[in-house]
Order: C-alpha cells, then sequence, then structure tokens
C-alpha cells in the first residue's frame, strides 16, 4: 500500500490510466481542430468528439445531439440557468434551487437577484426623477418611495414587470437528511417559475434528491427542471427520459476523466432554448462558441464509457467499502454522527462528524490521508459547510466533520488503514479536548456561557 | 494551507496536555473560546505563595494552531511570575509559530486563556483572604 492515499474523490478523481490512453493521439499527431472542414485532420477531430458525444449521450440515456461541451460543470451550470433565464424572459424571471446546492448554482442565482435588483433601482430612480421634477439621488431612494408611493405607481409597476435581464430566487431548505420536500417545492412554483435547478447528489454530504418525483412535478406544472448531476453521474443510474430532466450539468473529472471538460444536456423532445453566455465562431450548435477542447472531450467519452459498463459493480464495490469504514469507526469510537441520509447517499460518500474533534485539527493528524473538511477553518471564509448548516448540524459538529470520498482506485487495504488511523487519531485528539473531558463528566455544554470571538 | 515547522513540532509533540485539579486553591483555571466558532482553550496554571507558576497544563478543541499555540504559551509561562506571564502577548506566539493572517485568532486565544487562568486564581486567592479575615 502506497501512502499518501487519497480518499477526496468528490473534489476531483484521478484520471483513469485507460482514458489517457485515448486522449494521447489527440494532443500528439491528431491535433486537427473539429471545426475544419476541409482537411482530414479536421475530419479525424470531428469523428473523435462526434463518437465522445455519443459516448456521453448513452450515459445519460440521450440522443448526441443533446449534448453541449463545455469547460465543466460550472459553466454548464452557469449557461443552464442565464441561458434559461434569458431565453424566457418573457415568461417569467423566477428560479427555485436548494439552500444546499453547489457554489456555481448558488453564486449565479445570486448575481441574478443582483442584476435584477440593480435594474429595478435604475428604474425606480428614473421614475422618481420624473415625479419629483429633478434628479435624485440613490441615498434619497428610500424616503422618496414612500413620499411618492411608488408601490402604487402604475407607470413604475408596467416598467418593474418588464423583464429586468435578472431573476427572483427561492433558495429552499432541505429536510435533516438533506432532501427536498416535494411538498415545499411544489408549494413554490410560481406562474412566474421558469426553472428549477436541484442537484442529483450532494458534493458534501453525499444525499441524492428524488428526481424522478421533482422531475415529474416540474413537467405537471410546466416548469423547466435542471440538474447538476456532477456527482451522481456515473455512479448511480441517471435516465434523462425516465427522470423528465430538461438541462443537465456534468463534469468529466469526478468520474476519472480530464479536467477542464464537462457538457450541458439540453433537452430536444420537447425542446429547451438557451442564450448562449458565450459568444463567438456558434460551435455546440450556437450555444457554446470555442473550438473544441478534443483531447479531453475524447477523454470525457472514454471515461462515460467505462462509466456506464462498470458502474453496477464498482458501486456494488464501493458501497461495501463505504460500509466497512462506517462500521468501523462506529464501532470504535463513541459520538459519531454521519451527516446526510445514509439510504439516499452515494455509495462513496462518507460525512462523519466526530464530537469535540477540530476536523482540521484531525486532518493534520492523518497527513497521509487525503479527505475534506466542513470546518470552518478550512474555508476562506471562516464559516463552517453551509450545507452542513442547512440539513441542521449544529456549528460545533459542523466544524468535527470530516469528508471521505471513496472512488475506483481506493482499496480494503487502504479502509482498514484509514479506520485504524483515524480512530487512533480521534483517540489522541480527544484526550486533548477539554469539550470531550468535560462531556464525559457529564457536564451540559450549552449550559456553559461560551466567549464567542 | 501549509503549517510551519513550529505549528507541526507543536501539534506533533503538544507540551503539558492534562488536566490540574481545578479545586486546588492554588490552580488557576482559564476557558476560552466557543465550540461553536470551531476552537476552545482550557489552560491551568498552579501558582505558588510568591507568585511563580510552578505548573502549566492545557487542553484544546481547535484546529492546529490553536493546538500549538496553547503548547507553547505553556512552556512560557512555567516558571515565570505572574506578573511576568500577564505581559505575554498574542503577538509573540504569533511570531515564534508564523502563524498566517487567518490564524492570528488562535494566538489571540492563547493570550485570553493566559489571563482568564490568573483572573480565576486571583479570584480565588481573594475569596480565600477575605475568609481568612473574617474568621
Amino acid at each position: 500500500m502506497k501512502l499518501p492515499i487519497y480518499m477526496d474523490n468528490h473534489a476531483t478523481t484521478p484520471l483513469d490510466p485507460r482514458v489517457l490512453e485515448a486522449m494521447l493521439p489527440y494532443l500528439r499527431e491528431d491535433f486537427g481542430n473539429a471545426a475544419s472542414r476541409n482537411h482530414a485532420f479536421g475530419w479525424k477531430a470531428e469523428a473523435a468528439v462526434e463518437k465522445a458525444r455519443k459516448q456521453v449521450a448513452e450515459l445519460i440515456g440521450a440522443s448526441d445531439k443533446e449534448i453541449v461541451f463545455t469547460s465543466g460543470a460550472t459553466e454548464s451550470d452557469n449557461l443552464a440557468l442565464k441561458g434559461v433565464l434569458e431565453y424566457y424572459k418573457e415568461k417569467g424571471d423566477h428560479i427555485i434551487t436548494l439552500k444546499t446546492e453547489h457554489k456555481a448554482i448558488l453564486d449565479t442565482c445570486k448575481r441574478l437577484e443582483r442584476i435584477r435588483q440593480e435594474r429595478l433601482d435604475e428604474l425606480k430612480l428614473l421614475r422618481l426623477s420624473q415625479l419629483a421634477e429633478r434628479e435624485v439621488s440613490q441615498g434619497e431612494l428610500a424616503e422618496l418611495a414612500i413620499k411618492h408611493r411608488l408601490d402604487e405607481d402604475a407607470t413604475y409597476q408596467r416598467w418593474a414587470a418588464l423583464p429586468t435581464g435578472g431573476a427572483r430566487v427561492t433558495y429552499l431548505d432541505v429536510e435533516k437528511d438533506g432532501r427536498v420536500s416535494l411538498e415545499k417545492l411544489a408549494a413554490a412554483i410560481t406562474d412566474k417559475t421558469v426553472l428549477v435547478s436541484i442537484m442529483f447528489a450532494n458534493n458534501e454530504i453525499g444525499t441524492v434528491q428524488p428526481i424522478a418525483e421533482i422531475g415529474k412535478l416540474c413537467r405537471e406544472r410546466g416548469v423547466l427542471f435542471h440538474c447538476d448531476a456532477v456527482q451522481g453521474i456515473g455512479k448511480l443510474p441517471f435516465h434523462v427520459e425516465e427522470l423528465k430532466v430538461d438541462l443537465v450539468s456534468i463534469s468529466a473529472h469526478k468520474m476519472y476523466g480530464p479536467k477542464g471538460v464537462g457538457a450541458l444536456y439540453v433537452r430536444r423532445k420537447p425542446r429547451v432554448r438557451l442564450a448562449p453566455i458565450i459568444d463567438g465562431g456558434g460551435h455546440e450548435r450556437g450555444m457554446r462558441s470555442g473550438t473544441l477542447n478534443v483531447a479531453s472531450i475524447v477523454g470525457f467519452g472514454e471515461a462515460a464509457e467505462l462509466a456506464r459498463e462498470e458502474m453496477a459493480d464498482e458501486s456494488a464495490r464501493l458501497l461495501r467499502l463505504r460500509e466497512k469504514l462506517r462500521a468501523g469507526i462506529a464501532s470504535q469510537l463513541d459520538m459519531v454522527t454521519v451527516n446526510g441520509s445514509l439510504e439516499h447517499r452515494l455509495p462513496g460518500n462518507l460525512n462523519v462528524s466526530f464530537a469535540y474533534v477540530e476536523g482540521e485539527a484531525l486532518m493534520m493528524s492523518i497527513k497521509d490521508v487525503a479527505v475534506s473538511s466542513g470546518s470552518a477553518c478550512t474555508s476562506a471564509s471562516l464559516e463552517p459547510s453551509y450545507v452542513l448548516r442547512a440539513c441542521g448540524v449544529e456549528e460545533d459538529m459542523a466544524h468535527s466533520s470530516i469528508r471521505f470520498g471513496l472512488g475506483r482506485f481506493n482499496t480494503e487495504e487502504e479502509v482498514d488503514y484509514v479506520v485504524r488511523l483515524v480512530v487512533d487519531k480521534v483517540r489522541k485528539l480527544r484526550d486533548m479536548s477539554p469539550l470531550y473531558e468535560m462531556a464525559k463528566e457529564g457536564i451540559d455544554l450549552k449550559s456553559i456561557e461560551w466567549t464567542a470571538h | 494551507m501549509a503549517y510551519s515547522d513550529k505549528v507541526i513540532e507543536h501539534y506533533e509533540n503538544p507540551r503539558n496536555v492534562g488536566t490540574l485539579d481545578k479545586n486546588d486553591p492554588n490552580v488557576g483555571t482559564g476557558l476560552v473560546g466557543a465550540p461553536a466558532c470551531g476552537d476552545v482553550m482550557r489552560l491551568q496554571l498552579r501558582i505558588t505563595e510568591e507568585g511563580i507558576i510552578e505548573d502549566a497544563k492545557f487542553k484544546t478543541f481547535g484546529c492546529g494552531s490553536a493546538i500549538a499555540s496553547s503548547s507553547l504559551v505553556t512552556e512560557w509561562v512555567k516558571g515565570k511570575t505572574v506578573d511576568q506571564a500577564m505581559t505575554l502577548s498574542n503577538k509573540d506566539v504569533a511570531r515564534e509559530l508564523a502563524l498566517p493572517p487567518v490564524k492570528i485568532h488562535c494566538s489571540v486565544l492563547a493570550e485570553d486563556a493566559i489571563k482568564a487562568a490568573i483572573a480565576d486564581f486571583k479570584k480565588k486567592r481573594e475569596a480565600r483572604q477575605g475568609k481568612q479575615s473574617a474568621s
């Protein structure tokens, strides 16, 4: 067994050697531009891209014409949200998503909200200048809006109802197990809702959402459904027809493909339209301009095919390893909690909180094992994981969380080693933890007045 | 983030981990920080009648830098007088351990822990002297 051990497969996965083999010719002699229509170099590149497109489509039960290659899932998420919002602006501007989504969704939504707010502020200033018959500054806005009863002003209301280029966003809470409530989702849909964006599986806690039920609901209500499926695709079956999804974000490097390439599935029947967010040569049927990253796309296709062929066996193996890891830890340590649903969960994911041990400290003491933590100390923001907080995990327990992400290349021997190491180091850190000592003495830690800083 | 060698050294070989009897009249206990913030430091000092810190123990819930900061200050205060210990600043800790800006609060916590432990000791002593003069 070799150290260090990589057990952070939600962050990225190693490139499968078979994928690398498939890519190499396209980094060497087959360097053509897939858009060159008039010579053999271009034809070869185009054929390779089209083969990869079929391979990716087949993994999700789609047609190859529905696959748009992008630079990765962050771009796919941006394209889905911004592209749909712009194209369907006459229909509405309301988006529904979850508080536990990836930042590529949440930060895109925040920008769209900000764009709408800025547009409305401009309109308010313009209208108030008319009503007050003078220039009005931003600082006076609130006061003058009340004075001139802007809420009841028909002209302003008419302007404000026009597309703003931004969006209204509902961020739904999740239940304690990390899953969305279908009742809450149904209740949030309005006649202005154009898009629901809900992930397949969460990147921190591995919680799998009820995608088929969400798809059915969205179809019934005439709302488009985008699914960021980065973490689940290639691990669990995902079929776009059965699930009734309209847009799906996929990333190659989470399924043993190269970084820097992903795709957006865009449904053709019934047709989903998008405005592009990158303009240029009109590649990818006008939805994503830019010379195709041929070698990486070839690798993506190969990775997709391998995932499709090996998914069933691999997932069964990962689930067995995951349960071995979980049972090994839980049987030897007290006060360990699993975060997120155990039932609806990615096979390779284990997210646990070791009470009274800080996550970053634990990571430091198992430095030969690459994992990640929801502890604030590991983030630039100094806030503990927003995903765990949204699931109702207390802040101290969020600080104590560790995410293990098992993948294709992890072995049973590695799992055994990690169990022994984690148990030993958690015990050492607890011997050093004043909180563990107090908890063992029966002191209620909530009864203490802490000096927050 | 990469840790400095000194942080790693203290983290891997922490000095003076443990517990002193908090009911001992010569022991002052400082408990600072909050579980919700991800760090809690408990520093205990045993102080002689002459005001010399003869023993120091700590337990810390927190990241590597917090544990290293606690370990370092227990080494520093041992053998010092209470007045000397009071002059110890978080800047000394941060400099010695080469803490990056996001970890400065760990050194602040260590300084606060010393002050809190000494304050607890003084409170105990005053209470005892009060009792003696009353009797």
